[in-house]
């Protein structure tokens, strides 16, 4: 921007709004982002509208956005891939903010540099978003790409997703179909008891003698207990296995078996496991998981890294505070508040001091009925922590047809607002 | 002068007063308003205009659009997340995030 154009800009504008003059909003500061899920584009978009003259440059390498929420009704066959896939090079367009279509390699916190191939990109503030990363060490048999593709995870939207489903629909008439679910904390904590939900619920209009088995490590439900235990004995008993306390130790991917540590060996015609998970490597290679080497520590008014400065972290990465869970819908909140932030930094002025954020989740029972969970979270000065606010949040009284058009609505507006 | 500052800033591409960096033309307070906004973004839309059965917040009256929200924090007004939503708020910040969308065009 020429001295000439500034100039004109900041007397035009303060005497339009009786405003005072910008203080270093022109400073041009380089934010760079990793990772263009709902923590990475919707921090992006919003530096961009708190603060326009910020440089924001977005590393991803894939060309659209392929949203988890609403991905297990395309394994059921109620929508396609085509419908929760958002292409990038709009949004980037519409916000001024340079693209890089590429896997971000490594971090230099000390030069303050991301390496991408053979480019330096140099950054002022670093926002790490890069999800979450499947630890297959401790399962015997699926360390090979060959094992991951014979039993999916499924667990990130995509050709993952469509294998899954292309699976199910070969799976033989009164064939059995395990489900794996890792121990807390997973992406989307309700996400496998949807899952399986809907499993059930194509199941029985199509393959109506065949059986889902649900493994889970966890010894209860992890999320919406009541309503799943409800919907599972009103609409899918028989169908439907729930087995608590019952962690994988093996798989033979080519015999699809597996063997559980209490429940023994299970041979099946279709296995769907979700491996337990961690931060994205990218952040653990830079040293940001400061959480049993897994999640990475953040201050929660501005989402900078406990371990390094200049470099924040969002999403599933990070070690939330009691209470907040791993979804979509809390990475964009967790945005908002660190693009508020960088903002307000990059002006010189004060950290906005009180973050209240909120969590919607939605999930299908079966193709029309749908449950919620929702919570309120406020900043608490003295613990530095995220609370969740004591009277506030819930869950549905029971399945209903209203919710599945407001969980249509949330996943239409939440893309609209993180890629729109 | 007024309008030609206007004429000098539409030439410019940039025909509104969003081009300036929010927190330098905002109070903390009200950009910290703002930033609660934001939160109700994700379901209500950016700018508090939504798609689809999703309820666009934006340009209401604030006094009326304030008093929905007490009444969904009561219990007067029954709804489905909004009740569980609105309890997590003050009455005070609930009334800032009305006023806020109130001023959204």
């Amino acid at each position: 921007m020429t001295i000439k154009r500034r100039t004109l800009l900041q007397t035009g504008a303060a005497a339009l709004v009786s405003a005072p003059l910008l203080s270093g909003a022109d400073k041009g500061q380089s934010i760079v982002v990793i990772g263009g899920g709902f923590g990475g584009a919707t921090v992006a978009k919003y530096l961009k509208r708190f603060n326009p003259a910020l440089r924001v440059t977005l590393i991803e390498p894939n060309a659209d956005f392929v949203m988890c929420p609403m991905s297990n009704r395309v394994v059921y066959g109620g929508i396609t891939l085509k419908n929760i896939s958002t292409p990038y090079d709009r949004f980037v367009t519409k916000y001024d903010i340079k693209w890089i279509r590429a896997m971000a390699d490594d971090i230099d916190p000390e030069k303050k540099v991301v390496k991408v191939g053979n480019e330096r990109v140099a950054y002022d503030r670093l926002i790490v978003s890069p999800g979450v990363e499947y630890d297959y060490e401790g399962i015997a048999g699926m360390e090979s790409a060959r094992a991951q593709e014979l039993v999916p995870h499924a667990w990130k939207a995509g050709a993952q997703t469509q294998r899954l489903k292309e699976l199910l629909y070969a799976m033989p008439q009164g064939g059995t179909i395990a489900m794996h679910i890792p121990k807390v904390p997973y992406r989307c904590p309700p996400g496998p008891y949807e899952r399986a939900s809907l499993i059930a619920y194509y199941l029985q209009a199509r393959n109506p003698k065949a059986k889902l088995l649900v493994f889970d490590s966890n010894p209860e439900i992890q999320s919406k207990k009541g309503l799943f235990e409800a919907v599972w004995k009103n609409k899918y008993a028989g169908l439907l296995e729930y087995v608590p306390n019952a962690e994988v130790e093996s798989v033979d991917a080519a015999n699809m078996t597996l063997e559980l540590k209490v429940h023994g060996k299970q041979k099946v015609s279709v296995i769907n496991l979700i491996p337990p998970q961690k931060a994205g490597a990218i952040a653990r290679r830079a040293g940001l998981a400061t959480a049993s080497n897994r999640w990475c520590g953040v201050d929660f008014l501005t989402y900078e890294s406990t371990r390094h400065q200049g470099i924040h972290v969002l999403g599933d990465s990070i070690a939330g505070s009691p209470g907040m869970p791993k979804s979509g819908h809390m990475a964009n909140q967790e945005a908002k508040v660190c693009a508020g932030a960088i903002a307000a930094l990059s002006v010189g002025q004060p950290v906005p001091a009180e973050p209240l954020i909120a969590n919607t989740c939605y999930s299908f029972v079966s193709q029309s009925e749908v449950i919620h969970v929702a919570s309120v979270h406020r900043y608490d000065a003295e613990k530095k922590a995220m609370v969740t606010v004591p009277g506030a949040g819930g869950l549905s009284p029971a399945p209903s047809q209203v919710e599945a058009l407001y969980a249509m609505a949330w996943a239409a507006n939440i893309m609209n607002d993180t890629l729109g | 002068m007024k309008s030609n500052l206007w004429f000098f800033a539409i030439c410019l591409g940039l025909g509104s007063i969003n081009i300036r960096a929010q927190p330098a033309t905002m109070s903390p307070a009200d950009f910290q308003a703002k930033l609660w906004a934001s939160s109700c973004m994700a379901c209500h839309g950016t700018d508090g205009k939504a798609e689809g059965v999703g309820r666009t917040i934006a340009a209401r009256n604030a006094d009326e659009l304030y008093s929905l929200l007490l009444s969904y924090k009561t219990g007067e007004k029954t709804g489905t997340v909004m009740n569980q939503h609105a309890r997590g708020y003050s009455d005070q910040q609930l009334k800032r995030i009305a006023d806020y969308f109130s001023r959204v065009r």
